[in-house]
């Protein structure tokens, strides 16, 4: 196992007004990702436990541009991590930051 | 001096038949081990040795589906002081026997096309000097040289039934017979069927009696292997991000309605989303609707959604006889009501009949070339090059076809442009095993320089590549300009390989903006949309559902 947490600032605040949002299964090759919106809006972090030691750099540049592209201003992610492959990884936090900013609880 | 010179020339001129002549000694000599055109399976390998000359060239057919697998068992056991240095020109190298020819000694060299399951023990083989090779071909240009130099001495082929005759009935798997027996018996070769059983009227001819030589009634049917079946349950989220990408970025605006699929996952995640995704956006009728492809259960929902028109097929696929049967309005079928397949027509009509070819690869370089050749396999190209490669002799329009010619070269007056086939590698940036999709250089490069080969084997060509798709989008390789920008093009899309963390992130962002790369947001896909509730089947069981019963799913992907 490894820990990895990544702070960086955001754009703008995520949309939406749901306080969570959890998707993905912790399972080899998969992750489960939780959002929770509990930080100020410019600022955003990571902190994840994964089962594939080393890949520090893939996960830096995973979340680099994910931060870029969807700009999740607000939310802290918590993520399970299963070895999954770096655009498991990708789709499993656009995905988190969509439901989020769905409507709803 | 003179006279001797004459004599010779009027030698020559009186033998204008020996290849006639050389056959029907052969067929006298195979003759004496049967009664009318029939020898029994226990005399298969005495038929072989009093009909095959050292050196002949054979082909034993071995398809993508049908294997004339007792006929290559007999060959395996001749005397190889009677049989020896065969030239084997078949399409498929797939059963282990085909190889262990050229172990014992019986065969040399080897003209093939594809040899999927036997892709690793051929590249050891070939390394190991074990097999003299002619060259790797495409289906389409191996089925060419059987008409002009690489004609077969004796063809030895495989059909579901045949009469007294000789008639044939190939069943659905038809594929490459018709070809290899046109080549063969109207050259003056000798043409051997191994068939499952003897009947007294064959539900259709597929091969006329008088191109038959010898039957060979076999114990047990042939052997076929279901290569088309993709079970839904096994597709990723990440196959079905990448199909609406292909759909919605490719699919929709070029209006593709005649194509060609691999038989990947991804695209058979395509087949699963077009009554579900594709519907949603509103496709029915303007995409997927003519296709050159084999009966793939994964598209048995869009058959019954309405989707499809008509599919012409290479061969068959095991399980769906019964489905296709009763949907004789999109597949072809003989008067006995089975499909009629054909690899020689369906491979043309994937060459010049359709818009677009779209399928997986293994490795894909800086130019866009692909292989599936890697250092350790040699899996040889089967269809997807002639499918995957722009018809340099098609002249009739078509809305995608001329779409994509004024991409490629918008300045040119359109009277006079050529259109372009699409030409689209679909693929996740990591494959089997995390391997990366995404190299600098192709294996297939190393392994030509190791083997002195003066080709390497490239499956698709850069230049015939129009679009790479992968679950980080879409590459329109159209729009490039130049070498330059096609590279970051690439990359643009490569995911997190090393060839996508290597790319120029400006000029990247230029060709997104250019709309050379699109992105899933580019699209307006949302990423919770790539969820396999998506699919219209998410099993096996469900596509026999779609089916209503007619679909029957062979034992090793029944799970209930």
């Amino acid at each position: 196992m490894e820990d990895l947490n990544f702070q960086h600032k955001a754009r703008a605040r995520a949309g939406g007004s749901r306080k969570s949002a959890i998707i993905g299964v912790v399972a080899s090759g998969n992750l489960e990702v939780l959002a929770e919106r509990v930080l100020p809006d410019g600022e955003c972090r990571l902190e994840i436990k994964t089962a594939a030691v080393g890949f520090g750099d893939v996960w830096q540049a995973v979340v680099a541009d994910f931060v870029e592209r969807y700009s999740p201003g607000g939310l802290k992610f918590s993520i399970n991590d299963g070895g999954a492959r770096p655009d498991t990884v990708s789709l499993r936090l656009a995905q988190a930051v969509r439901l989020i900013e769905e409507d709803g609880q | 001096m003179l006279m001797s010179i004459d004599a010779e020339t009027r030698t020559t001129a009186a033998t204008w038949q020996r290849h006639r002549e050389a056959r029907d000694a052969r067929i006298e000599a195979g003759s004496r081990l049967a009664r009318g055109k029939i020898v029994e399976a226990r005399d298969a390998t005495r038929l072989m040795e009093a009909v095959i000359r050292p050196g002949d060239r054979v082909c034993l057919e071995g398809d993508n589906q049908k294997q004339a697998d007792l006929l290559s068992g007999a060959l395996l056991a001749v005397d190889l002081a009677k049989v020896h240095d065969l030239h084997m020109v078949q399409s498929g190298v797939v059963l282990p026997e085909h190889l262990d020819l050229f172990d014992h000694g019986v065969a040399k060299k080897l003209d093939y096309a594809y040899s999927g399951p036997q892709s690793a023990r051929i590249a050891r083989m070939l390394f190991g000097g074990k097999i003299e090779l002619g060259a790797v071909h495409t289906y389409l240009e191996l089925f060419a040289r059987y008409f002009i130099d690489l004609t077969p001495h004796v063809a030895l082929i495989a059909a579901v039934s045949a009469d007294r005759e000789g008639n044939l009935y190939t069943g659905p798997n038809t594929e490459d017979t018709p070809t290899v027996v046109e080549a063969t018996a109207f050259k003056d070769g000798v043409v051997i069927a191994q068939v499952n059983e003897i009947v007294d009227r064959v539900p259709r001819v597929d091969i006329p009696a008088d191109r038959v030589h010898f039957i060979v009634k076999s114990e047990k049917p042939f052997f076929v292997e279901p290569l088309f079946t993709r079970d839904p349950a096994a597709i990723t989220e990440g196959q079905i991000l990448t199909a609406m990408l292909a759909i919605k970025g490719i699919y929709a605006p070029y209006g593709v309605q005649r194509l060609n699929h691999g038989i990947g996952f991804s695209t058979a995640a395509i087949e699963l989303l077009l009554p579900t995704f594709g519907e949603k956006l509103g496709l029915k009728g303007k995409i997927a609707t003519h296709f050159a492809l084999n009966p793939h259960p994964a598209l048995i929902p869009a058959i019954e959604a309405g989707w499809v028109q008509q599919i012409h097929s290479f061969g068959s696929e095991v399980g769906m006889d019964d489905y296709i049967r009763a949907r004789s309005d999109i597949y072809f079928t003989g008067p006995d009501g089975s499909l009629r397949s054909n690899r020689a027509f369906c491979q043309t009509a994937g060459l010049y009949a359709c818009d677009m070819f779209i399928g997986s690869t293994l490795q894909i370089d800086l130019q866009g070339n692909s292989s599936t050749v890697t250092t350790s396999r040699i899996a040889g190209f089967g269809g997807a090059p002639n499918m995957g490669a722009d018809a340099r002799g098609r002249r009739h329009p078509s809305e995608p076809w001329l779409k994509a010619g004024s991409e490629a070269d918008p300045d040119s007056p359109a009277a006079l442009r050529r259109g372009r086939k699409l030409v689209v590698q679909i693929g996740e940036t990591f494959g089997d095993k995390n391997v990366p999709l995404f190299v600098e250089k192709l294996d297939a490069l190393e392994l030509a320089e190791k083997l002195k080969l003066e080709l390497a084997p490239i499956m698709i060509y850069g230049d015939d590549v129009t679009h790479i798709v992968t679950e980080e989008g879409i590459a329109n390789l159209l729009l490039c300009r130049n070498a330059h920008e096609r590279e970051q093009a690439i990359r643009g899309v490569a995911g997190y390989t090393d060839v996508g963390r290597r790319r120029d992130r400006n000029a990247v962002e230029l060709l997104r903006q250019r709309g050379v790369i699109r992105r899933p947001e580019d699209l307006g896909i949302n990423p919770l949309d790539a969820d396999r509730s998506m699919l219209a089947a998410r099993s096996i069981k469900d596509l026999v559902r779609w089916s209503g019963g007619l679909y029957a799913p062979p034992s090793k992907f029944r799970n209930w």
